[in-house]
């Protein structure tokens, strides 16, 4: 994508190409990031002074009704594995990108954005019916930690998005040939990371009640 | 020399002028003369703010300063001078001279290097364009929630500096994965890495710290901006939030960035003695693992800035035992630096004189830090100005006077210019008395009890006389800083050029014309050894002969861009939206940012 031929002809020291250890340096960074949100949240885990809870059911005071946990943990496992299967066929799309494949690079790709738009259709949905159900981002512990950190990753998940999005139309125009396989590279490996990110974000918010 | 005029008028052809050539430069040479002289401003004005301060603290009982402009302009000196000053110092001659001591003709991504100044340049006035609404940020550097919760800072004093600071730490963040790889990847023929000079291996340190902590102050200044804007909770008592939470990421961040204040002092000084000492350093290997031992040890050292809140006997004995442990490789680097230039033949010239005081002052520094690595100590000196003492003897005595020797080593390649070696050495006086002036006292004072951060003091506790010295202490400092100035603008007008190499260097960037030609190197050197010059120089049996100005019609460079800055304006209008127009200037921010980030991508890079 970024055509940056100074870094892409030059003879590197050790061989390998600079934008592809420019991501992943910066992915090295980005661990940081989440591992701070994370952390934070799990620090407040079970402190919140009012519900609605993750896991936990909840009477609202204001009317009466019994919130039971919020989180849909069969919805979110679905959209979980959507989004694992997009990293499966990104590895496709590049395979495709390698070899010259074009049906294939454009099928694959198509079929990563796909997964990734379930995925924050999935995290709209929820973040809509949250709201709905009394928890917002000021309702409680629980609210604040929770949205700021699935908020974060679908943020880069969007992001994510958009960069395979353009990825995409660049294959489509033929201007992707095997030799610049590598712009697909580069954005896979960040696609990857917010998947293997997410693994733990479910696994901390979701799975372990 | 036939050939030298030919090809320099040759080369002055098509030399780029004109203040659109410095809006879109991507040379690294050029991005690195922006930091220093942004840099250098903000210096001054850091500089000034302090001067109020001491002005206000001359004499008990004053009321120059308001309580309330008194808390801007401690919380802004703070701010100015580690964020504004010290840091873009050191990212000048990261810019400037990595690529020409690890003979390479640009960093790895020029425009990313173009986009971390104006970013930069953005979070800068974004913070300092508070003063003109008399609301600079007031709730000190370290921003301690919740005093900065919107109820006890409702004006918009820490959104200024909440976004500025979250402004600062893209532009970092983008610098540091931009050095990370061209030091790792952009190494000429033959520079191993443990081939490389020292202030190349302490700025891959301190990238890496900067890689591993601006990302946790970023979530922290997140959680601060959302709670002040959408009232979220994670500071908030009334909701179950803790306000510790901030000081512990704070510090994860604060610690670390002790170290990206003084890792490129370390490097500058480490490259300084050998030169002056005529001796290679002393100890390199020892040198490199101390360096990477005290960033690693960095991150495990955060809450002994803590240990006030009352953390209980394990954690403050786990951060007091870290925290001391940071004095052995400390410590063997003052002995490395002192075995450098122990038997050697050294040159008194004004780079050497402030590279020696910055041993001394540092030492010092350090010695008061082990002092309150013990929490029953620290309990004593917290918040008093012992602590202000200790740290200003690290950061001017350590991180500034290694700097200023850094200006009167490298002024010469950069400027093709050499400084007044004896205004150099006014300079180095009166700095050297002015700061003992101002800053030893505070040790006396801090431990006699004399609270930090408080606008004025009463008479007869025994603090005037100390605070008076320190107040004259202060302007003697200034009055260096003019000395230091006349002679940056003496040697910028002087006529006459510096040579390549007027200090018998030892490094690369010695072998090229004064100042580099943009392309660099006419011919990558390769390197055999630590000292790649001094060996060409011993093999030659004498100096080299003055480089002559290559055509480099050949040699292919980046084009100039300036989607970098319209990309760096989206930034900072996104992250303005917080504070003012939310949403709508958010998204108008988000237009140029993909504007930017799209023209980027599909420009050609040449």
């Amino acid at each position: 994508m970024s055509q940056d031929a100074h870094a892409m002809h030059m003879p590197t020291t050790t061989g390998l190409d600079s934008r592809k250890m420019a991501i992943w340096t910066f992915i090295g960074s980005e661990c940081l990031f989440f591992a701070s949100l994370i952390s934070t949240y799990m620090v407040y885990r079970g402190k919140s002074l009012t519900g609605p809870y993750p896991h936990e059911s909840w009477t609202n005071p204001a009317n009466g009704e019994v919130v039971k946990g919020i989180l849909n943990i069969p919805l979110t496992s679905f959209s979980t594995f959507v989004l694992l299967m997009s990293s499966f066929a990104v590895v496709l799309a590049l395979y495709g990108a390698q070899r010259g494949k074009r049906g294939m690079l454009i099928g694959w790709l198509s079929a990563t954005m796909v997964g990734g738009a379930i995925f924050l259709g999935g995290q709209v949905y929820e973040f809509n019916h949250f709201v709905h159900e009394g928890l917002t981002l000021h309702q409680n512990l629980f609210g604040s930690t929770f949205f700021t950190l699935t908020g974060f990753h679908g943020g880069h998940v969007t992001v994510g998005l958009i960069w395979l999005g353009t990825v995409l139309v660049t294959a489509i125009r033929g201007k992707l040939p095997p030799e610049k396989a590598l712009n697909l590279e580069i954005a896979a490996l960040y696609w990857h990371f917010v998947d293997v990110i997410w693994i733990i974000i479910f696994t901390l918010i979701y799975l372990i009640k | 020399m036939a050939t030298t005029v030919l090809d320099h008028a040759e080369t002055h052809a098509h030399a780029k002028t004109g203040l659109w050539s410095w809006i879109t430069t991507v040379d690294h040479k050029r991005i690195g003369i922006l930091y220093g002289a942004t840099a250098f401003l903000f210096f001054l004005i850091g500089g000034l703010e302090a001067l109020l301060l001491r002005i206000q603290l001359g004499s008990p009982n004053n009321t120059f300063l308001s309580p309330e402009t008194y808390n801007q302009l401690f919380t802004m000196h703070g701010t100015t001078m580690i964020f504004l000053a010290v840091m873009p110092i050191s990212a000048m001659y990261f810019n400037f001279m990595i690529p020409l001591q690890i003979g390479a003709r640009d960093v790895a991504f020029p425009r990313l290097n173009a986009f971390s100044y104006w970013v930069f340049l953005a979070g800068g006035l974004f913070i300092n364009i508070s003063f003109l609404f008399h609301a600079a940020p007031n709730a000190g550097w370290f921003g301690y929630a919740n005093l900065t919760t919107k109820p006890y800072s409702p004006g918009p004093n820490v959104d200024f500096w909440v976004i500025g600071l979250q402004t600062l730490g893209i532009a970092s963040l983008a610098a540091a994965v931009n050095f990370f790889v061209t030091i790792i990847n952009l190494r000429g023929p033959g520079m191993k890495l443990m081939r490389m000079p020292m202030f190349v291996w302490m700025s891959f340190i301190t990238q890496i710290l900067l890689l591993l902590a601006f990302p946790v102050i970023t979530v922290a200044l997140i959680m601060l901006m959302f709670d002040r804007v959408f009232h979220t909770m994670f500071f908030t008592v009334a909701g179950g939030g803790d306000p510790q939470l901030w000081q512990h990421l704070f510090w994860v961040f604060g610690h670390p960035e002790v170290y990206i204040l003084i890792l490129p002092a370390f490097g500058i000084v480490s490259e300084i003695l050998p030169v002056f000492s005529r001796k290679p350093l002393f100890g390199y290997a020892a040198m490199v693992f101390s360096g990477a031992f005290i960033a690693f040890l960095g991150f495990g050292v955060w809450a002994h800035h803590m240990f006030a809140t009352g953390m209980g006997p394990i954690a403050d004995s786990f951060f007091a035992i870290s925290t001391m442990l940071i004095a052995v490789p400390t410590g063997v680097k003052i002995f490395n630096w002192i075995g450098t230039i122990w038997g050697g033949s050294i040159q008194l010239k004004t780079p050497m004189y402030f590279a020696l005081a910055f041993i001394a002052m540092f030492i010092m520094g350090g010695l008061s830090g082990v002092m309150h690595a013990s929490p029953p100590a620290d309990l004593q000196q917290t918040d008093t100005y012992f602590v202000v003492a200790h740290f200003h003897y690290v950061l001017f005595g350590g991180s500034i006077f290694a700097l200023t020797a850094g200006a009167y080593y490298w002024f010469p390649k950069m400027f093709g210019k050499m400084l007044s070696e004896k205004l150099g050495k006014v300079h180095f006086w009166l700095m050297l008395i002015g700061f003992n002036l101002t800053f030893m006292p505070m040790h006396f004072v801090g431990l006699n009890g004399m609270p930090r951060r408080v606008y004025t003091y009463p008479a007869g506790l025994g603090f005037e006389l100390l605070n008076r010295l320190e107040t004259i202490g202060a302007f003697i400092l200034a009055i260096s800083m003019l000395v230091f100035v006349y002679n940056l603008w003496r040697s910028l007008r002087n006529p006459v050029p510096a040579p390549a190499d007027p200090w018998n260097g030892a490094t690369l960037e010695w072998s090229i014309p004064s100042p580099p030609q943009e392309f660099n190197f006419a011919e990558i050197p390769t390197v055999h050894s630590r000292d790649p010059l001094w060996e060409t120089k011993r093999a030659r049996g004498g100096p080299l002969p003055e480089p002559a100005l290559a055509s480099g019609k050949d040699i292919h460079m980046p084009n100039p861009s300036f989607w970098p800055l319209v990309t760096a304006i989206g930034v900072i209008t996104t992250l303005t939206g917080f504070l003012v127009g939310f949403p709508y200037v958010n998204l108008v921010g988000a237009a140029i940012l993909l504007t930017g980030i799209f023209s980027w991508a599909f420009e050609p890079a040449g």
